[in-house]
C-alpha cells in the first residue's frame, strides 16, 4: 500500500495553486506584480499551473524604475511572450516627468521608494482590485507579519496592527469600494524552497542570478554593478569580477556576491551554506531598522 | 535513519504554546540556531537592538517581532511564522504570543498545525495556561501533541518531577478528545533532549525533540477516507485547442479521487463519471488531499464555485442548522440574533447566530451557561442558520469540511471561527 504524502514542494506548490485561483475566483480585476526576478517569476510559473489549459486570467505588471537591469528587461519580454500573457507596464520615469514623484539626489539615490508611486498609480489606473505578489515571510522580518490576503485601504495603506485573522483555507477577500488586496501565494516559501523549485520544475531565470564577469565597484562592504545610474564617490574605482546576484532590484540598490556558481546545483549549494539572508545585499532595507515596514504601509510592494 | 534528498522532503507545520517565562523563544531559538537556520545577519542585527536595549541575553523574539510595535513595546503582537529544514522535513512554525489577544492568536495559529509543542516549566508544573493550551490544540483538533517539560536543568533532571507532571496532565486530558499525546523531559537552555540526546536524564529511553519532528507519522493527518471536492473555479479556456473543455479546479479536501469514479455532484444531486484528473504536467492516476487538481466530469452538468463533487456512498451531512464552537476574534462583540456572511469551503453564505448555548471557561473546561456575552477571545457552542444549505463533515472528522468563518458584514472583518460540532 502506498502512503499519500505530498513532498513539501508539492504541498507548498498546492497551496500557492489554490490562493491564485482564489483570487481569480474572488476578485474582478487581478494583476500579478513581475518585476523579474526568480520570486516574482515562480509566482507566474504557479500561475500557469493553476488556469492550465486556459490562459492566465490576469494581466503581468511591471513597475519599470528604469534602472533596472538591462538583463531584466530582455528576460522580462520574451517571458511575456513565452507564456502569452499580457504586460502592463508602470513607469516611475513617467512619474517623475509628470512631477508626481521626486529623483532623489547624492550617492546612495535610488528609485526603490519612488516605485511606490507608479506602482498605485498603476493601480488606480487599472482599476485593480487584487495584486498578486512574490513577497515570503522568511524574506524580512515586516513580510513575517503578512496575510496571504493582506488589505490595503483606499489609501493603498497596510495597518498591520489590525489585520484580519487567517484560518484553515478561508480566504476574506471582501473589501469597499476603492480598497484592494495584496495577494502573496508564495508566503510560506523560503529562498531554498525557491530555488529547489526553479530546478525541479527546470525554470528559467535571468542570467544575472549565475556567475557572470561583470564591471563592479564596492561601497559599504558591498559590491554594486557599475552603470550609468549610479553616482560614484571619487575614491570608487571599479574592477572586473566574478559575481552573481541573490536578489534582483534595481541597479542603484542590489549587491552582488563574488560567486562562481554558474549552475542551480551549485547555487543551490551556495544558499545552503550562505551564512547571511538573501536581503543582505539590499540596500534599499539598511536605510532603517523598520525601512520595510514603513514602506510597506506607504503601500510599497 | 537515511538522508532524503530534497525531493523526498514532507512538510510538518507545528504550533508553539507557552509564555516567555516557560523558555519558548529560548526552545524555538535553539531549533533555529542548532540547525543553522538563523543568519549572522539577522543574528547581528537582534544583538545590537539587544545590546542597545539592555537585555541580558540575545533575544531571540526580535528575529520576528518584526514590527515596530512589537520592538518597542517588547511584546509580540501577532502570529508570527518562522521556517527552517533539516534534511528530513521542512518545517513552518506559528508563534503565538503568550498573553496578548492569545486565543485568537492561538487558534489562527493551530488552524493548519499538524502538531502543538506546549511549554510546561519543570518547577511550576501542570498551570491554568497548560489546560488553556491543551484545550485550544484539541479544540482545534491538532493531531499530535508534544509537551515539553522544560527546564529540567533546574530540577536536577528529576525523573520522579518528570512522571508526577506526565500524571497531572494525563489526568487533565483524559477529559478532552486527543489521539497523540508525548512527553519529553528536555532543557531548551542547556540544550538537553532538543536536538541531543541528553547524558543528564539517562532514565528517559524516548527520543529527542527534533527526532520527533523529523519522524513523527503525518501522513494519516488529512482525511483520506471520505471523498470531497469542494470546486473552487471553472476553468473554460474557450480556445480552439479546447474548445469544449469544462474543467473544475480545486483543492482535495478528504479522500481519494481516481479517473473513473463514480460521482455525484451537491447540491443538484446530478451524479456522473470522472473523465479525468487534470494538472499542468498532464492527467494523474489519483489525487488526494491537500492536492489542487482540475477534474473533467464525462457529462456537462452545471457546476460552480462553492459546489461539492462527492462520492455517491459517502456523502457529508447537508443542512441550513448547524451547531458550532465558535471562537471570537472582534472588539466588537458577538449579536445575538445578528446576521454575518459565513464561508466555508469555498462557498459564501450568510447567516443568522439563533442561540448561544454556553460559553466555555477555558481554564477549567466548565460550560458557562448563565453568561452568554461572547468577547473577544471567548468560545462559545452557538447554533446557526444559513442561507443555503453547508455541505459538511464534523470538524474532528475533516478539518477542511468542518470549519467556517464569519464576516461582519459592515467593517469586512474576519470576526469569528467555528468549528462544526
Amino acid at each position: 500500500m502506498k502512503a499519500y504524502n505530498l513532498t513539501h514542494l508539492k504541498e507548498l506548490e498546492s497551496e500557492a495553486i489554490f490562493i491564485l485561483r482564489e483570487v481569480a475566483a474572488q476578485f474582478e480585476r487581478s494583476g500579478l506584480l513581475f518585476s523579474g526576478g526568480k520570486d516574482s517569476i515562480v509566482v507566474a510559473h504557479l500561475a500557469r499551473k493553476a488556469f492550465h489549459p486556459g490562459k492566465l486570467p490576469f494581466p503581468l505588471v511591471h513597475i519599470d524604475t528604469g534602472h533596472n537591469f538591462p538583463e531584466t528587461i530582455e528576460f522580462r519580454d520574451q517571458f511575456v511572450k513565452n507564456i502569452n500573457a499580457k504586460l502592463i507596464v508602470g513607469s516611475v520615469q513617467k512619474a517623475i516627468d509628470e512631477g508626481k514623484a521626486v529623483e532623489e539626489s547624492g550617492f546612495n539615490a535610488s528609485r526603490n521608494a519612488l516605485q511606490t508611486v507608479a506602482l498605485l498609480e498603476t493601480i488606480e489606473e487599472n482599476k485593480f482590485d487584487a495584486c498578486i505578489g512574490g513577497a515570503r515571510r522568511d524574506e524580512e522580518k515586516a513580510r513575517a507579519k503578512e496575510r496571504f490576503f493582506s488589505h490595503r485601504d483606499e489609501f493603498s495603506q497596510w495597518d498591520p496592527k489590525h489585520q484580519r485573522p487567517e484560518l484553515w483555507n478561508l480566504f476574506n477577500g471582501r473589501k469597499n469600494y476603492g480598497e484592494h488586496f495584496r495577494i502573496f501565494p508564495i508566503s510560506n516559501w523560503t529562498e531554498m524552497d525557491v530555488w529547489q523549485y526553479i530546478m525541479y520544475e527546470d525554470i528559467e531565470i535571468p542570467s544575472i542570478y549565475k556567475a557572470h564577469e561583470r564591471k563592479v565597484f564596492i561601497r559599504d562592504g558591498v559590491i554594486m554593478a557599475d552603470s550609468d545610474f549610479i553616482n560614484k564617490r571619487p575614491e570608487e574605482v571599479t574592477e572586473q569580477r566574478i559575481v552573481r546576484f541573490r536578489t534582483i532590484g534595481d541597479m542603484t540598490c542590489t549587491g552582488a556576491i563574488a560567486s562562481s556558481a554558474s549552475s542551480l546545483t551549485e547555487i543551490i549549494d551556495e544558499v545552503s551554506a550562505s551564512r547571511v539572508t538573501e536581503r543582505g545585499t539590499r540596500a534599499d532595507d539598511k536605510r532603517s531598522e523598520a525601512a520595510m515596514e514603513d514602506r510597506k504601509k506607504d503601500g510599497y510592494f | 535513519m537515511k538522508e532524503k534528498g530534497y525531493l523526498d522532503m514532507e512538510l510538518l507545520r507545528f504550533t508553539t504554546a507557552g509564555s516567555v517565562d516557560d523558555g519558548k523563544s529560548t526552545l524555538i531559538g535553539r531549533l533555529l540556531y542548532d540547525s543553522k537556520s538563523i543568519f549572522e545577519d539577522q543574528y547581528d542585527a537582534i544583538e545590537e537592538t539587544s545590546k542597545r536595549r539592555g537585555d541580558e541575553n540575545i533575544n531571540l523574539a526580535l528575529l520576528t517581532d518584526g514590527l515596530r510595535a512589537e520592538r518597542e513595546q517588547g511584546i509580540t503582537i501577532d502570529v508570527a511564522y518562522r521556517y527552517f529544514a533539516t534534511p528530513r522535513r521542512k518545517f513552518i512554525i506559528a508563534d503565538t504570543p503568550g498573553h496578548i489577544q492569545y486565543t485568537r492568536n492561538m487558534v489562527t495559529g493551530a488552524s493548519t498545525a499538524n502538531m502543538a509543542l506546549i511549554l510546561v516549566d519543570a518547577r511550576k508544573g501542570v498551570v491554568e495556561q497548560t489546560h488553556r493550551h491543551t484545550f485550544i490544540a484539541t479544540l482545534l483538533g491538532i493531531p499530535h501533541i508534544v509537551f515539553c517539560i522544560n527546564k529540567m536543568d533546574l530540577v536536577n533532571y528529576d525523573e520522579d518531577k518528570f512522571y508526577q507532571i506526565k500524571e497531572e496532565v494525563e489526568a487533565f486530558a483524559s477529559k478532552l478528545d486527543i489521539h497523540d499525546v508525548r512527553f519529553i523531559p528536555i532543557s531548551a537552555l542547556k540544550g538537553d533532549n532538543v536536538v541531543h540526546k541528553s547524558e543528564n536524564m539517562e532514565w528517559y529511553r524516548g527520543e529527542t525533540l527534533l527526532y520527533l519532528l523529523e519522524t513523527i507519522h503525518i501522513g494519516s493527518d488529512y482525511n483520506h477516507i471520505d471523498c470531497r471536492f469542494p470546486v473552487q473555479y471553472v476553468i473554460r479556456p474557450h480556445s480552439d485547442e479546447y474548445h469544449d473543455y469544462r474543467g473544475y479546479a480545486g483543492r482535495v479536501a478528504g479522500g481519494v479521487f481516481k479517473p473513473g469514479d463514480e460521482v455525484m455532484v451537491l447540491p443538484s444531486g446530478f451524479t456522473s463519471k470522472i473523465k479525468n484528473i487534470d494538472t499542468f504536467e498532464g492527467t494523474i492516476s489519483e489525487a488526494y488531499a491537500p492536492l489542487s487538481v482540475t477534474i473533467t466530469l464525462e457529462d456537462e452538468i452545471d457546476i460552480s464555485r462553492g459546489d461539492m463533487i462527492i462520492r455517491s456512498n459517502n456523502q457529508p451531512k447537508i443542512g441550513q442548522d448547524i451547531d458550532l464552537m465558535l471562537c471570537w476574534f472582534n472588539e466588537r462583540k458577538l449579536v445575538p440574533n445578528g446576521k454575518y456572511a459565513l464561508r466555508h469551503t469555498t462557498m459564501e453564505a450568510r447567516c443568522l447566530v439563533k442561540s448561544i448555548l454556553y460559553k466555555v471557561d477555558i481554564n477549567t473546561l466548565h460550560r458557562k451557561e448563565d453568561d452568554k456575552e461572547v468577547n473577544m477571545n471567548d468560545i462559545a457552542r452557538v447554533k446557526i442558520r444559513t442561507t443555503k444549505p453547508l455541505f459538511y463533515d464534523r470538524y474532528n472528522r475533516n478539518r477542511s469540511t468542518g470549519s467556517v468563518i464569519l464576516i461582519d458584514e459592515g467593517t469586512n472583518e474576519t470576526v469569528a471561527a467555528g468549528m462544526i460540532v
